[in-house]
């Protein structure tokens, strides 16, 4: 008989292969870690991922639209615009029945949605739905379609209320992500620049990144040199400066923006003192809240704590050795900071700096409070058509071009930094 | 042994105070000459490592000055010292290549970029690490961390090396192997270097001379063998080497020599005068292990006996602890030369001359 050995697979002693043996073994620790994980996970997928892709497939629905006039909008884009100046017949025929027919609650949702489009469709549409009722309670049956919309309201007669339909013939579309940068469909269906007075988001996207950035340098500029002083000073000391960083976490965001309105207003405290020292005259005096200085003081001093914790979390660990190191080897103290101490930081300052930016971009409250016109950002237009125009659509491209940013800044981050380089504690 | 003309480094009347309560170094006179090697050692505490930093410029003296090169460098900031040293956790930085770390001092010299090279390749080189030039400080082991900052205390030529525990963070084969590489590197290129140490086995194998500091004083300082023969009082026989110790009272002084009456009433013991004056005073007599002689009871003017409590077979010898005159810790040290066969108990006859035996303070 001859022996053979299979080298492919080790055994244990007991002969069985090894990684199954392995795999036993280490089942029970894999399923606890699992269970121990599994609250978490399940609370994060349902608050947190499952929101997140509601909002993304928000951001591009137009199904509900198209649930209600299939028919209008399966006609209209047959519609030849440089032929005929209206809509063929079969688009108003089809519309009658549809809005004669259809479920008022569906309707209504629709309306909404077109008014999204263009303004006066809501109330074109609900004044001639009573008139076209009217008809078809009477029994009927018009001869031309088109003429007697146009004969219940001229607008039916208007091209550009039939031009906004480009806007929401499509099940699925990007007109909210257009929206949301100022750009709009034409009469043609071709992407342009909404009109002058419609424009506002560039300007808040503009202001909302200027706003950011900013917040970021002065957060750095401000924390770097106190980070630095924690991470030195003798522990008695430190722990007092460490209550005083951390001490805003301990108070409402509410109320600490709310004391920065009281601070900077016109008749507020810097203002009174500057009057008083005579800096300021009784008529100069500096408007500092309700714009966008607001904005900036109160940001920077809100989001400072999230730039000094990553940074002293790094300047804690680097030996005081090595200023001292690169001071014997001839570096005069201010070359041994920028060779040696500030690259070693260079950890803690991206990761400061990310967080900052990431939660100033998307901050809401205190622009909203402090920010007055000139102050708001992006977060504020938001809230506005979360609460009051009800377009989710619109929000959820705003909210969608936010993400994407910041997903965009991550792999940046990561490209140019490493994202294992991050350090927050 | 130096006189002030030709001493290098001259510490004068040192005094260093952090809080203005306790001194941490009282009254430090300390002459280094050009191209020696010279230890500071003691337990943690005893102020060596801030005497080294004075000399760094990383403290300022509270009293005295420092004189390199015959000229005071107290007011000279540390980056033009011109003083190269290793710390005790080499420091080296870990952001840049080796090489990189090792150019540093060169480029904030504004040296030019070829002499850069070659310098580094040639520090390299000296240390053994020749092609490690790419690597960061974290890639290398202990002993390759250690001499790196070795080669980078070195590459700007400096006046003078200091190193500050360089060793501490080896274990003990690598920390002896560096000992005689960093000895040999100082014998090649003879630069003065001053080094700190706990170690005492440190300090003896590489300096021309120890200074033994304890409670912010220099205790002694001497070349190695003196020093381990010849200490002057008790701390520096406890702290170099291994000691045994006997009080009692003197009662005789006899020009360089002395006896010794034992506490408890041991007997008479014949010792070198050191650190005593006059007839009643207390003392401590130190007998290193390898001066007391056993079973051999012709020779010598001390003749003891003692139970052998411990033995402890070491392989080249053969440790006993025994009671000898009421100390039940007195070292002897047996070379294992096949022929010893007492066993834990046995009484043995120990002898030792009068010249091994010293009487210090206590």
């Amino acid at each position: 008989m001859e022996v053979t050995i299979s080298t492919a697979e080790l055994l244990t002693t007991d002969g069985v292969p090894l990684k199954q043996s392995l795999r036993k073994a280490e089942r029970r620790n894999k399923l606890r870690a699992f269970l121990l994980v599994f609250p978490l996970l399940f609370f994060i997928v349902v608050t947190f991922v499952m929101p997140i892709g509601d909002m993304l497939l928000r951001s591009i629905d137009d199904s509900q639209i198209n649930s209600v006039f299939p028919n209008t909008f399966k006609e209209y884009k047959n519609w030849d615009k440089a032929a005929d100046e209206l809509p063929p017949e079969e688009v108003y025929k089809s519309l009658f029945f549809e809005l004669a027919n259809g479920d008022k609650r569906q309707i209504g949702k629709a309306l909404t949605r077109m008014n999204y489009a263009k303004s006066g469709w809501k109330s074109l549409i609900k004044k001639t739905t009573r008139e076209i009722k009217k008809i078809v309670k009477k029994g009927e049956e018009p001869v031309s379609y088109k003429e007697t919309f146009i004969k219940i309201n001229k607008f039916w007669g208007d091209p550009t209320y039939w031009y906004s339909f480009n806007q929401m013939v499509n099940d699925r579309s990007s007109i909210y992500y257009w929206n949301a940068v100022d750009r709009t469909y034409s009469e043609d269906g071709d992407v342009v620049l909404q009109d002058e007075r419609r424009r506002m988001y560039i300007k808040t996207w503009f202001r909302t990144f200027k706003v950011s950035v900013y917040v970021t340098i002065f957060c750095l500029i401000l924390g770097f040199p106190v980070a630095h002083l924690l991470a030195n000073l003798p522990l008695r000391y430190s722990n007092l400066l460490m209550i005083f960083v951390l001490l805003p976490f301990w108070t409402s965001l509410l109320v600490r923006t709310t004391a920065w309105i009281v601070m900077l207003q016109q008749n507020g405290v810097i203002n009174g003192i500057l009057v008083w020292l005579g800096i300021v005259s009784d008529e100069g005096r500096l408007q500092m809240v309700y714009n966008e200085t607001g904005t900036l003081i109160a940001m920077t001093q809100i989001l400072l704590p999230f730039m000094i914790l990553p940074l002293y979390s790094v300047m804690r660990v680097i030996p005081k050795s090595h200023m001292r190191a690169a001071q014997n080897l001839g570096a005069k103290p201010a070359m041994a900071f920028w060779r040696v101490y500030l690259p070693q930081t260079i950890p803690g300052i991206s990761a400061g700096g990310l967080l900052v930016f990431v939660l100033a971009i998307g901050y809401f409250i205190t622009p909203e409070l402090v920010g007055g016109k000139d102050g708001k950002l992006i977060g504020s237009w938001i809230a506005y058509h979360l609460k009051t125009t009800l377009n989710w659509g619109l929000c959820a491209a705003l909210g969608g071009i936010l993400l994407g940013i910041m997903l965009i800044l991550y792999w940046l981050y990561n490209k140019i930094v490493g994202i294992d380089n991050i350090k927050l504690g | 042994m130096n006189d002030a003309s030709q001493s290098f480094v001259k510490f004068e009347k040192i005094d260093k105070s952090y809080d203005g309560e306790v001194l941490v170094v009282k009254n430090l006179n300390l002459d280094i000459a050009k191209g020696e090697f010279v230890t500071m050692l003691g337990p943690s505490g005893s102020g060596k490592t801030t005497t080294l930093m004075m000399l760094a410029g990383f403290e300022t003296p509270t009293n005295g000055e420092i004189f390199l090169d015959t000229k005071p460098i107290s007011k000279i900031p540390p980056y033009e010292r011109e003083i190269g040293m290793v710390f005790q956790n080499y420091a080296l930085f870990p952001h840049m290549t080796v090489a990189e770390n090792l150019s540093f001092p060169l480029e904030v010299r504004k040296i030019s970029k070829p002499d850069i090279k070659e310098k580094v390749q040639k520090a390299l080189d000296m240390v053994e690490l020749g092609n490690f030039g790419t690597r960061f400080p974290a890639q290398l082991s202990g002993g390759q961390q250690q001499r790196v900052a070795l080669a980078r205390a070195l590459v700007f030529e400096p006046r003078l090396v200091l190193m500050d525990e360089p060793l501490g963070a080896l274990d003990k084969n690598l920390r002896e192997q560096m000992q005689y590489e960093i000895k040999h590197i100082h014998d090649r290129i003879g630069i003065t270097v001053v080094y700190v140490t706990h170690d005492q086995s440190e300090a003896l194998t590489m300096s021309n001379r120890i200074a033994v500091f304890n409670d912010g004083v220099v205790q002694q300082l001497s070349t190695p063998d003196i020093l381990y023969e010849k200490p002057e009082n008790s701390f520096v026989a406890k702290f170099i080497g291994e000691n045994n110790t006997l009080n009692g009272v003197v009662k005789e002084v006899n020009g360089s020599s002395c006896t010794v009456e034992l506490d408890g009433g041991f007997g008479m013991v014949k010792a070198l005068k050191i650190n005593v004056n006059e007839v009643g005073e207390k003392t401590q007599l130190s007998i290193r292990p390898e001066r007391v002689s056993i079973d051999s009871s012709t020779s010598g003017s001390n003749n003891f006996s003692g139970k052998i409590e411990e033995l402890i077979y070491l392989g080249d010898h053969i440790r006993a602890r025994l009671d000898v005159c009421g100390n039940n810790e007195f070292i002897v040290k047996v070379p294992n030369e096949g022929s010893f066969s007492h066993k834990e108990g046995d009484q043995l006859n120990l002898s030792w001359d009068s010249e091994d035996v010293r009487a210090l303070d206590i």
